[in-house]
């Protein structure tokens, strides 16, 4: 008799939470110093040198968020991937596991979205310490605060199944160069996109960039009374994005599981 | 009772160049020149792993796959592990099919890996547990049956340990523990004893034996001659990705070519001593390749003086000469025409 695939997903979300648990100084360590020491720049030094206007903070620090958010939960799912399927094998118990292979794939990105979750949560009360305190954050929409953060970190986390499952190990370097550096700096995190009508090109082109998309769910579920993109297009695009990460990075992890 | 393994034409074709993966090196590649291909691109070479591959495995066996490296032998773990899918034929797991219902051949059987791969953030025991957990089995089950495991396999004191404490033969015993947690009919184990000391795997064989004493079936992949010798009811002697030989070890020595392997290198070419030695009546098979020559022969004494006096007279200098008392190796040599590693 086979065990029912939801028995084996809680054993799988039970191993990987007693991982996290055990690793989460050094996973918060690794995935917020970034975000964190912007804030530090952008967020205090900055605004108390005078270069930067006073109402900046309110938004970055939803930028902040997401890049924090994005960058957790991409590392959470796709640096394991590479490691397991590139040379540990450690990832070939569970494959043995009764269930078919894109249940165990799911998991992960699952508890990759978990992870980028608790990264977000980190991040909020740290940034809001350094920044001061921001006119326009409320967190009265608190529902809505954590279905964005949930959808973001979804999106980002079957982001990570793609990259880790379909990039070899020894261009993880490169990939985090070429795809998640721009991705940050031209994903709308240290600036609302509504800005970029100065640029009206750039403006159309960041659209690719699924961070575009997480900044500006922030800044609609966080600072709701500054500029930013209607939070139900910014939901349908996550979904939409989430679905085809998921779709493409259930397809790689099965190429890479069954060959 | 259907046979705990079967398999007809299995053939696995890899595109070329392969994914880099652990276990499946030098596969044949097609030569380039290989005679009435299917339309293939320019540059397009395939990879054939397994070539047309029946066994059949009675439950119970311990069941033995021998061959050099890049024979097929972990391609054949492989599909019969759900790991690899099969370009043509089928394979047969306790009477279910590989590709239908692979879940339900993860059901049934423990995988031992080539290398030990134990979830490294966990310690010993918990690595027996999760994977126990991976297959439905409560705690209250899985936790003495794991202690019972690590006692058996004399790992009982290192349950708290994490696995990069343990040594690498600790460390297969507990791969060994983790196939055996879910209490499969069927446990496949992939060059089980690489990398152990000598002292490690005499033990390794010892607990190999007393599973197959408790019922398992057992399918080994190997190419230590004695190792497969030793433990197999049966054995596979398989190359290129095809049967080659199936017996029982007593068998198999039974077809070994007659006599011992006489094998010569030569300080040069080993060609002309050819001619010389075809008329020699106590030389069977010979063979020249390079700076090699080598035939079977039933009085050694006399084969190695004529073999000495071809080669003075075609003005060579033997450096080395080997021997090889009839065996699965030669067997296996006759055969293959190479050695195992």
């Amino acid at each position: 008799m086979s065990p029912s695939p939801w028995t084996v997903f809680g054993a799988l979300v039970r191993r990987d939470l007693h991982v996290v648990s055990r690793e989460l100084p050094f996973f918060l360590l690794r995935t917020t110093l970034q975000p964190i020491m912007f804030t530090i720049v952008f967020g205090f030094l900055l605004p108390k040198m005078g270069f930067v206007q006073r109402g900046y903070t309110g938004a970055l620090l939803p930028g902040i968020l997401g890049v924090s958010l994005a960058f957790a939960s991409v590392q959470a799912v796709a640096l394991p991937m590479v490691a397991d399927f590139g040379w540990t094998k450690e990832i070939e118990d569970r494959l043995l596991a009764p269930v078919p292979i894109w249940v165990i794939a799911l998991e992960k990105v699952l508890s990759g979205t978990v992870q980028g979750m608790i990264a977000a949560l980190f991040v909020l009360p740290v940034a809001r310490l350094i920044m001061g305190p921001i006119e326009a954050l409320t967190a009265s929409h608190l529902g809505l605060i954590i279905g964005m953060t949930f959808l973001g970190a979804f999106a980002f986390s079957a982001f990570g199944m793609l990259l880790g499952t379909a990039i070899k190990g020894e261009q993880i370097g490169l990939m985090f160069g070429l795809i998640v550096a721009p991705m940050i700096f031209f994903g709308c995190a240290y600036y609302p996109w509504r800005a970029l009508e100065a640029t009206p090109v750039i403006q159309i082109l960041v659209l690719v960039n699924p961070l575009v998309y997480v900044s500006e769910g922030m800044r609609g579920v966080l600072t709701p009374a500054l500029p930013h993109m209607p939070v139900p297009v910014v939901a349908g695009a996550l979904v939409v994005i989430s679905a085809v990460f998921l779709f493409l990075g259930l397809r790689t992890f099965d190429k890479r599981a069954v060959s | 009772m259907s046979p705990a393994i079967q398999t007809s034409g299995l053939r696995k074709v890899y595109p070329a160049p392969p994914e880099r993966r652990r276990g499946r090196p030098n596969p044949r590649l097609t030569p380039p020149d290989a005679a009435p291909a299917p339309f293939i691109p320019a540059g397009v070479r395939e990879i054939i792993a397994l070539d047309g591959l029946d066994l059949e495995v009675a439950p119970g066996e311990f069941f033995g796959l021998l061959g050099p490296n890049g024979a097929g032998k972990t391609t054949t773990i492989g599909v019969l592990t759900t790991r690899v899918r099969p370009t043509a034929g089928t394979a047969a797991v306790a009477g279910i099919d590989v590709s239908a219902d692979p879940v339900g051949v993860k059901q049934r059987i423990g995988v031992v890996p080539q290398r030990p791969n134990p979830d490294r953030q966990l310690t010993a025991i918990q690595n027996l547990l999760f994977h126990a957990a991976y297959f439905g089995i409560p705690r209250s089950t899985s936790l003495p049956r794991a202690q019972a495991l690590l006692e058996q396999l004399e790992l009982g004191d290192r349950g708290e340990s994490k696995v990069d404490q343990l040594s690498g033969g600790q460390q297969q015993r507990l791969m060994i523990a983790r196939a055996l947690i879910h209490e499969p009919e069927i446990l496949f184990l992939d060059e089980p004893t690489v990398g152990l000391d000598p002292q490690a795997r005499l033990e390794l064989w010892d607990i190999l034996r007393s599973l197959q004493g408790q019922g398992r079936t057992i399918i080994m992949t190997t190419h230590y001659m004695e190792e497969a010798d030793r433990l197999c009811d049966r054995l596979a002697i398989i190359d290129h990705g095809r049967l080659l030989a199936l017996d029982s070890p007593t068998g198999l020595r039974a077809r070994a070519p007659g006599g011992t392997l006489v094998e010569v290198t030569l300080d040069g070419d080993a060609a002309p001593l050819l001619a010389r030695l075809q008329a020699v009546p106590t030389l069977n098979r010979l063979s020249a390749r390079g700076v090699e020559l080598s035939a079977y022969a039933q009085r050694v004494g006399e084969a190695i003086a004529e073999l000495l006096r071809a080669a003075e007279q075609a003005g060579r200098l033997p450096l080395d000469i080997r021997l090889t008392p009839p065996s699965l190796e030669t067997l296996f040599v006759s055969l293959t025409g190479r050695k195992l590693d």
